[in-house]
């Protein structure tokens, strides 16, 4: 019911029910206006469940919320913003709300006590994944997921500041607008649609006027600040190393395309200041979940703030002072209080109400709503009608973000609560009712001096005024559990009741990190926010010990659930990774090539011709092209490594296994590089372009690996070498021209004509290419006479049309990573495939590269007994019977007459490929022993595949073993 | 014999506009690294005023052409000559560079890049090199409501990408 | 996490790489025996409390450095540029 007709009303629906509500105001205050008291079904019992608070630790109101892939299960209704046109279900119910089949389970429930999965699904094993989890799943949930794509954005954002100013009620105002007027920057960050807090939602005076006046005041004043950013509907979630803060936001307004649902943020703050405030913590008393009864301070919020009355007759029943604001307020409102219970013997109240001191609630009645409450106290027992039934077993100081890093709470007996130890954030201070300051002067007195100490901390004078406001002492009695029969529950959203807890007790999870697993009171979204204390307050009742012995369990981050879609935002798709594109991309594309990744790069796989079906008669032709003619292939994802100054040379021995002090200038050599620890790292060719000018190559994977060797080496081990690295991979396009016509092709492109006279195999130099100056390096990763020819970027794209427009022209033709792989296998050449990161230079057969006239990288470790010798797996060549034989990578090799097992393996299989040169499948390999078994019959076995063949041992060179080709 | 036609790194890609957001390439003619080589800092420093108006400028500031680019390592947009003194490297073509400007433009950086880059903290000639979503760049200052960001000529698509997308969600909002 | 470059200031730890003790400083001479070139290889403490250990920030400025930080509290105490430590 709503105390006054209001302005303007949207339409939402509930269930498919067309509901009328204020735009903006939560979901739940609008399903309260309008009478709707039954709103969820509890998560195990299917018990029916109304709206319990006014905020994000709602327990019960977990709603789902749109259709199809735009599907939001576990919302809370509380925080929920009703909007034109919202689709709001009920979740965790079947066929509907009202009828839910299982509820059966609440029948049943002296079966399904804390632990019964434990006790009951033991055996048969089998049957957990089949039939016991599929079934307790569907039971016990929550809302579901569509299952589609997330249609919605999201952002991810970064923001840094000052001072974080955590929580905008009084104590978060006070201190933002202390440190904002000594002009710290400062974040102000609150959960809410509007800022301050509970001075929104009680009834209290400011100097002599409503304290939202006051608020107003505040707010304005903040908004003029330029030092100052306001962040509503954000909440701060979690409290990381070095100021680090993470905070949702929910974006404000309709949902539209291309705007974001969500924004996380991640605020670094060199202070914070955290007003979070209290949450108000339930009793335990017989059937304390019945729709209706809900915590006083959230009727109150219904009352003052959104003008919504939540019963007709209200009945209040509290253990503290802070209980009786809500009489007074309901009947300022005109709306009828049915009675005041207060626990305490010694209550001082007065009011033009029924009141029962040391009173308790023993029996609820009413099924999809409060219909009465039966009391008993000093004058006997009596039952009272009434449909809300307004709870409040005092206050939880929001201690949470002070526990994310290892911190634990202090109990105060005095508020019989926790409170955050000092400095369990480094750079985070408390203030108000989270630091156990309840009244509104004293938390607007903490606010405002915590701020004047961070702003002074910061080198800046803050000045304190105070308005004058409510400074009311708040007086305790605890009360967790009303003694007596009937389930009295504590954690509402995970359906945990006292005797659940006493179960724990009595089966010996004392810990209260046993108890919450045994029985997972507060594991619920929520994380048993308003459950905890009262749990753990029962523990210790059921344990003979004191609160402060038995613990609270530990708070973890995030403080509200965050969703994986805010957290990854700006990650999917092609927000994934980076997509690296040579400067051939378009042409490849553009001729219909299928791209591969190598690492965030695109490559070839081949270049589909006409009448192609299949890629083997593409990889096959492109192999025949650099055999037989021509072939040019974008080798620019190569790594380049520019390496210049007077130990350039020096910096290359260390690093290599070979000497390159030696090198000629205008030559390139091959090197092999080591892991300090005797293993490859990496291998590829350096030329030397000038005396103390070096650019070396690296694999395409290896790039960014060997860059980082390289300035480790620099800086870390070598810092008396004077030499300077940097990437040049992105200053040029690089191109393979390979075949026995490459010189001629590279005849037609370059401003003067190649000799083998002046650039023999392994040259390199500068050359002018169609009037660019460029590089050329004759080198062959093919075996065949080849060059590599670079140019700046600029000019790649124009450079590979022109390449390959040249090499048909001569029956030749682009090739891609499919038939560069066939060339190099046909040689012997390695790649990581083989350089694994398990292979030393002595199992590749490198080991005399490993120069003995100098130190270098991994060389003490090479010689380590066990890297070296018969008992190594060694890099062999194996041959197939022939072409209809297929050969598969990853296969393990076994003696001829061996059973294929395990411990039978004598090595295994690491780069095949159909040979169109030799006519038959090729394999490189890593064998024991095995290049002392050249010409051995050996048995490759794939268990995946279930292939089993009979192959040759040979050397892995398969084609022109001696390299005439290659300098002819 | 034919000649070789140039393409810029976001050739196809730009320009861009998205509410009051602009994003436009910027070309250089020439974009050397400069890196002394021991005990040269101030040899460099003093040919690069003769040479081109600027000293080697403090880590994370860019004076006239020169810009800070790393640990030791500087980018001159201009011809130098260092022979002896530092390690000179022509990465003309190796960087792709976009200019951002736009009232917002700090908060839709502020969605990518890990780093204050607000005025009061960023000032013009301001540069860092950090990241924009997963790309290493160098983001400097140039206005103020403009910024450069230069990021490997690989990744020019994904910078585009990204920076739309922050763009894009800037201007809904 | 953040660590404070000496270049670029305070960032963010996803910015650096991380390599790990910082005994990588101290590489040992050649012939420096199968015992010490295990220990610098392979053996490792693992300190609950004060570390000395070598981050690469490898998306920003490029600078190896050398972090004095405590695993218990977390607590970052600073940051050197690998090639000004003494060793």
């Amino acid at each position: 019911m709503r105390l006054q007709k209001p302005e303007a009303t949207v339409t939402f629906t509930f269930d498919g029910r067309r509901i009328k509500g204020v735009a903006g105001e939560p979901v739940s205050a609008a399903l309260l206006a309008n009478g709707i008291k039954l709103v969820a079904r509890s998560f195990k019992y299917h018990r029916p469940r109304g709206v319990m608070s006014a905020g994000s630790e709602e327990q019960n109101a977990l709603v789902t919320v749109g259709r199809g892939a735009q599907t939001e299960p576990n919302l809370r209704a509380t925080t929920l913003e009703v909007a034109e046109g919202l689709e709001v279900f009920s979740q965790n119910a079947w066929p509907s709300l009202r009828y839910d089949m299982m509820a059966v389970n609440d029948f049943v429930s002296p079966f399904l006590a804390a632990g019964f999965y434990y006790k009951t699904f033991m055996w048969p094993r089998s049957f957990w994944e089949k039939l016991y989890e599929p079934i307790i799943r569907r039971a016990a949930g929550l809302g579901g997921l569509s299952g589609e794509t997330n249609p919605d954005d999201y952002e991810k954002a970064f923001a840094f500041c000052d001072v974080l100013v955590i929580g905008a009620g009084p104590a978060g105002l006070m201190a933002a607008l202390t440190a904002g007027r000594a002009g710290a920057d400062v974040i102000l960050a609150d959960e809410d649609t509007a800022m301050g807090g509970r001075l929104l939602r009680e009834r209290e005076d400011m100097d002599g006027k409503p304290a939202a006046e006051w608020v107003a005041a505040a707010l304005a004043e903040l908004g003029a600040m330029k030092n100052v950013r306001l962040m509503t509907r954000t909440t701060v979630t979690g409290a990381y190393d070095q100021g680090t803060y993470g905070a949702l936001e929910r974006v404000a307004g309709p949902r539209q395309t291309g705007k974001p649902l969500e924004c996380f943020w991640r605020i670094v703050a060199k202070r914070a200041i955290l007003c979070a405030g209290a949450l108000e913590r339930p009793i335990a008393f017989p059937n304390n979940d019945r729709p209706g009864i809900m915590m006083a301070s959230a009727v109150r919020a219904y009352v003052n703030r959104w003008g919504v009355a939540p019963g007709k007759a209200v009945t209040i029943f509290g253990n503290n002072d802070d209980a009786h604001r809500t009489a007074r307020d309901l009947v300022a409102a005109g709306i009828k209080v049915a009675a005041l219970i207060d626990s305490r013997d010694d209550a001082k109240v007065s009011g033009d109400y029924p009141i029962y001191t040391g009173g308790q609630v023993t029996a609820t009645k009413g099924r999809h709503g409060l219909e009465s409450i039966t009391i008993t106290h000093s004058g006997g027992t009596r039952t009272i009608r009434t449909d809300c039934l307004a709870m409040s077993g005092g206050w939880n100081p929001t201690v949470h973000l002070t526990c994310h890093m290892n911190g634990r709470p202090t109990w105060r007996e005095d508020i019989a609560s926790f409170v955050p130890t000092p400095d369990s954030i480094p750079g985070l201070v408390v203030a108000g009712a989270c630091n156990g300051a309840f009244s509104t002067a004293a938390c607007l007195a903490e606010g405002a001096a915590v701020a004047a100490d961070v702003a002074q901390g910061l080198g800046l004078n803050a000045a304190v005024t105070l308005p004058a406001a409510d400074d009311g002492a708040y007086a305790i009695t605890p009360l967790w559990a009303v003694p007596g029969k009937g389930r009295k529950w504590i954690d509402f959203q995970n359906d945990v009741h006292v005797k659940d807890i006493k179960l724990a007790a009595q089966e010996n999870f004392r810990s209260v990190e046993h108890m919450k697993r045994y029985t997972t009171q507060g594991m619920a979204p929520d994380q048993g926010k308003s459950s905890n204390v009262v749990a753990l307050a029962v523990l210790a009742d059921a344990t003979g010990r004191g609160i402060p012995e038995t613990g609270t369990t530990t708070f973890r981050p995030p403080y509200v659930p965050v969703s994986i879609a805010s957290m990854g935002a700006g990650s999917q798709g092609k927000g994934f990774a980076p997509e690296r594109f040579t400067t051939s991309h378009k042409a490849t594309v553009d001729r219909g090539a299928p791209m591969i990744e190598a690492g965030l790069w695109y490559r070839p796989s081949y270049f589909p011709v006409q009448g192609e079906t299949h890629w083997r008669q593409s990889c096959d032709r492109e192999v025949g092209y650099v055999r037989n003619t021509v072939g040019i292939c974008d080798v620019s994802t190569l790594g380049k490594i520019d390496i210049q100054g007077p130990d350039a040379a020096t910096l290359l021995d260390f690093v290599y296994t070979n000497m390159f002090s030696t090198l000629p200038v205008g030559r390139v050599r091959y090197g092999l590089m080591l892991r300090e620890d005797g293993h490859v790292l990496d291998d590829g060719t350096t030329a030397r372009l000038g005396a103390q000018h070096f650019v070396m190559t690296t694999t395409t994977a290896a790039a960014g690996l060997v860059m980082r060797h390289l300035e480790f080496v620099l800086q870390v081990l070598r810092p008396d070498l004077d030499a300077k690295v940097i990437s040049v991979t992105e200053q040029w396009a690089q191109f393979a021209v390979a075949g026995p016509q490459a010189r001629t092709l590279l005849n037609t492109v370059l401003d003067q004509e190649l000799t083998d006279k002046d650039w023999p195999f392994m040259a390199c130099g500068p050359v002018g290419v169609s009037g660019v100056q460029g590089r050329l390096f004759r080198i062959s990763f093919s075996g065949e006479h080849a060059y590599e020819v670079a140019v700046p970027s600029r000019y790649g794209e124009s450079l590979f049309r022109l390449l390959v427009a040249q090499a048909e022209v001569m029956g030749g033709g682009p090739y891609g990573m499919e038939a560069l792989n066939v060339l190099r296998i046909e040689k012997g050449f390695i790649t990581h495939a083989e350089i694994h990161g398990r292979t030393t230079a002595f199992d590749i057969g490198f080991e005399r590269m490993v120069s003995a006239k100098k130190d270098c990288i991994g060389k003490a470790a090479a010689s380590r007994p066990g890297l070296l010798g018969a008992g190594r797996q060694q890099l062999v060549g194996l041959r197939a019977k022939g072409a209809d034989h297929v050969l598969t990578a990853g296969a393990h090799l076994f003696e001829k007459a061996a059973q294929e097992v395990r411990t039978n393996s004598q090595g295994y299989v690491t780069s095949v490929c159909y040979s169109p040169t030799l006519d038959t499948y090729l394999a490189l390999a890593f064998l024991e022993n095995g290049r002392a078994r050249h010409g051995e019959v050996i048995k490759l076995r794939d268990h995946l595949r279930n292939i089993t063949e009979e192959v040759e041992v040979c050397d892995p060179v398969f084609f022109d073993p001696t390299g005439g080709r290659a300098r002819g | 014999m034919a000649s070789l036609i140039a393409l810029t790194p976001c050739a196809g890609l730009l320009p861009m506009t998205e509410g009051e957001i602009a994003l436009t390439e910027v070309t250089h003619d020439r974009l050397m690294s400069v890196a002394p080589f021991a005990g040269q800092d101030k040899a460099v420093s003093d040919r690069l005023k003769a040479q081109v108006g600027s000293t080697l400028p403090a880590p994370n500031r860019k004076a006239g052409p020169v810009q800070w680019f790393g640990h030791g390592t500087w980018l001159v947009s201009d011809t130098v000559e260092l022979e002896g003194l530092a390690a000179v490297t022509d990465q003309t073509d190796a960087w792709a560079t976009v200019q951002i400007a736009g009232q917002g433009v700090e908060d839709v950086l502020a969605r990518l890049v890990p780093v204050d880059l607000r005025a009061t903290v960023f000032k013009k000639g301001h540069t860092a090199r950090t990241m924009l979503a997963h790309m290493s760049v160098a983001v400097t200052r140039v206005g103020p409501a403009a910024f450069e960001i230069m990021v490997m000529r690989s990744m020019a698509a994904t910078l585009v990408h990204d920076l739309q997308v922050a763009m894009r969600g800037v201007a809904a909002r | 996490m953040r660590i404070p470059c000496p270049n670029c200031g305070e960032r963010d730890r996803r910015e650096f790489y991380y390599q790990g003790d910082a005994v990588a400083l101290n590489r040992p001479a050649p012939d420096a025996g199968p015992q010490a070139w295990d220990d610098y290889i392979h053996n490792r403490d693992n300190p609950a409390g004060e570390t000395r250990d070598i981050w690469f920030h490898e998306a920003g400025c490029g600078a190896w450095l050398v972090v004095e930080r405590n695993t218990v509290t977390h607590a970052v105490h600073g940051a050197t540029l690998a090639g000004l430590v003494k060793r």
